[in-house]
């Protein structure tokens, strides 16, 4: 058993203090984004999650030019962006689409300038890896705790809003004729999102946080018929690949000494293969003969 | 014709209403009355204005001259409930949400704070179900069902909150014959078993006429109002089209034939041959 596990899991992997952060914050990350996941892909908002956490490594950039927690500096960013986004009051999904694209542009070109400057006038080194693709153990100890305040507050806001949001998310004429108020379950969502997506930049990085967000969620919509149980499975399948990649990463520093892996490309690769395996194919109910109710 | 003098029994009071859009006038001097348990049909071309009329009843549209007013059982003062079916509602397959999901939904949709068990509201939702006979298919991701199944859905979404009034816009247009005939007559029976009072557009009327207790007929911006006996008749509706109109029944189907030279004419014939074009 003991030899068993020492293959799996190399030694130190339970005691050591990077690990513990990966894991605490791996997991809100992981958590927020399987619940709020679920709403973006039932919402068709994938294209505003990605640029959120696209623009939001501006802030990211920004926050080692300023020394301050990157978790801020990614969440001022991406809560800025989504409340412009949603405030620009498009409602056709073709003006949406242009005016993500927009701010998406204009983020990326501020973390072009944020990159530069870090580079130049800090002594930070690899700050651009850090903030596209993430250093999952590279996290201070003490961004555990401002992240599980951050998941929390997400959390809870989903919880508040389950109903109307899950209603708007479905149809938003029926919301509306139901007395929600659509538009603002829409800023509010918006806001939630670029929490999530600011929690899984810090993880896997701001360019990869549209993994951990649509991947889990699009598995889940594949087989969930319930929105509990869909929520429930994003959750699941997020947390696994998440903690499973920080351990495979930790495994890596063996395979080639001195030299481990990237967190983040073990957690892709684990969302990518949970995809694959149970999530393409929707199940879907052939539909009754023509005449038949 | 005025309806000052209705009585309190009725769930719906339109009272010649007229309503302006851009500019030009989309339906004018409109009256009708609808009460509780009584199912009718807004029917008429695409562009004759029933939409307008919908949401003006609605409340999303106002009247410039006129007044809709509904009123719920007592007559008391309060927003009436009024229950909404929208247009062309057809929901994607990959939503995770049962038929019975979405029938809860309608009861508790608009409330704060996630959905705590609740045989109360698990009693309701079954009710509904099988008053739209809708328990066959309501564990089914309610967006792989049929047009007909979804709309069953819909109806008992909108119904499960007991509105005085449910209106419903061209609930049949994307149905089959048949699916939209079986919608049609659960309608009707909705109408009397749940005592609310039901109003839909359509602008193919034949799978509404053995069913419907009033037809509201709009033509031009003016509409014909009574039993469907009083109001599909080549007089009545020659005065409203302002030309010559032949009623024809033929194989059960009612067409309705506007004499050439009407320039809205071509409009009506693909309306009465049962066309099912949406606007």
């Amino acid at each position: 058993m003991n030899r068993l596990l020492r293959i799996l899991v190399e030694p130190g992997f339970f005691t050591n203090g990077s690990v513990h952060t990966a894991l605490v914050v791996g997991a809100g990350a992981a958590l927020v984004s399987g619940v709020v996941g679920v709403f973006t892909v039932m919402r068709g908002q994938s294209f505003a999650g990605h640029a959120l956490s696209d623009v939001s490594s501006a802030g990211g950039s920004l926050s080692f030019l300023l020394r301050m927690n990157p978790l801020l500096g990614f969440l001022g960013m991406a809560a800025l962006a989504s409340g412009g986004m949603e405030l620009a009051g498009v409602r056709y999904a073709r003006g949406r689409d242009l005016a993500t694209g927009v701010v998406l542009g204009a983020g990326l070109g501020l973390a072009a300038l944020f990159l530069y400057l870090d580079s130049t006038f800090t002594t930070t080194t690899g700050a651009a890896i850090t903030v596209m693709f993430g250093s999952m153990f590279a996290i201070p100890a003490s961004t555990a705790i401002l992240a599980s305040l951050v998941g929390l507050v997400a959390l809870v806001a989903v919880a508040v809003l389950y109903r109307p949001l899950l209603l708007t998310s479905v149809h938003w004429e029926l919301a509306a004729v139901r007395g929600v108020r659509v538009g603002l379950i829409a800023l509010l969502y918006m806001l939630v999102l670029s929490l999530a997506v600011s929690l899984s930049a810090i993880t896997v990085g701001a360019i990869l946080s549209t993994a951990l967000l649509i991947g889990p969620a699009g598995t889940a919509l594949g087989v969930a018929r319930r929105p509990g149980s869909a929520v429930l499975l994003a959750c699941g399948i997020a947390l696994g690949a998440t903690w499973l990649g920080i351990l495979l990463a930790y495994d890596s520093g063996a395979w080639t000494p001195q030299h481990p892996w990237p967190v983040s490309f073990f957690v892709v690769a684990l969302l990518l293969l949970s995809y694959l395996a149970i999530g393409r194919s929707p199940r879907r109910v052939p539909r009754p003969a023509n005449g038949e109710m | 014709m005025a309806v000052r003098d209705a009585p309190t029994t009725s769930a719906l009071v339109v009272d010649r209403i007229e309503v302006v859009l851009g500019g030009r006038p989309i339906i004018s001097n409109v009256s009708f009355l609808l009460g509780r348990g009584e199912f009718a049909g807004v029917i008429g071309a695409n562009g004759a204005g029933k939409t307008t009329l919908l949401r003006t009843i609605l409340g999303l549209e106002r009247a410039s001259q006129g007044t809709v007013q509904i009123h719920d059982a007592t007559g008391s003062a309060g927003r009436p409930r009024v229950g909404y079916v929208p247009q062309k509602v057809l929901l994607d397959p990959s939503l995770p949400l049962r038929a019975r999901d979405l029938v809860a939904l309608g009861l508790d949709g608009h409330r704060l704070g996630l959905p705590l068990p609740s045989p109360a509201r698990d009693r309701l939702v079954a009710e509904m179900l099988e008053a739209v006979d809708a328990q066959d298919f309501a564990d089914e991701r309610v967006g792989t069902l049929s047009g007909g199944q979804q709309q069953r859905i819909l109806i008992a979404h909108a119904l499960i909150r007991r509105p005085v009034l449910l209106v419903m816009d061209e609930p049949l247009a994307s149905l089959d014959v048949h699916s939209a005939a079986s919608v049609a007559a659960l309608l009707a029976h909705l109408a009397k078993t749940q005592d609310v009072a039901i109003l839909l557009s359509a602008h193919d009327m034949n799978p509404l006429v053995g069913v419907m207790d009033r037809i509201v007929y709009l033509a031009n911006g003016h509409a014909a109002e009574g039993s469907v006996e009083e109001v599909l008749r080549g007089d009545v509706l020659s005065e409203l089209y302002g030309h010559h109109v032949d009623v024809i029944r033929v194989h059960d189907r009612i067409v309705v034939v506007v004499a050439p030279g009407d320039p809205s004419a071509t409009d009506h014939a693909t309306l009465l041959s049962g066309g099912r074009e949406t606007d």
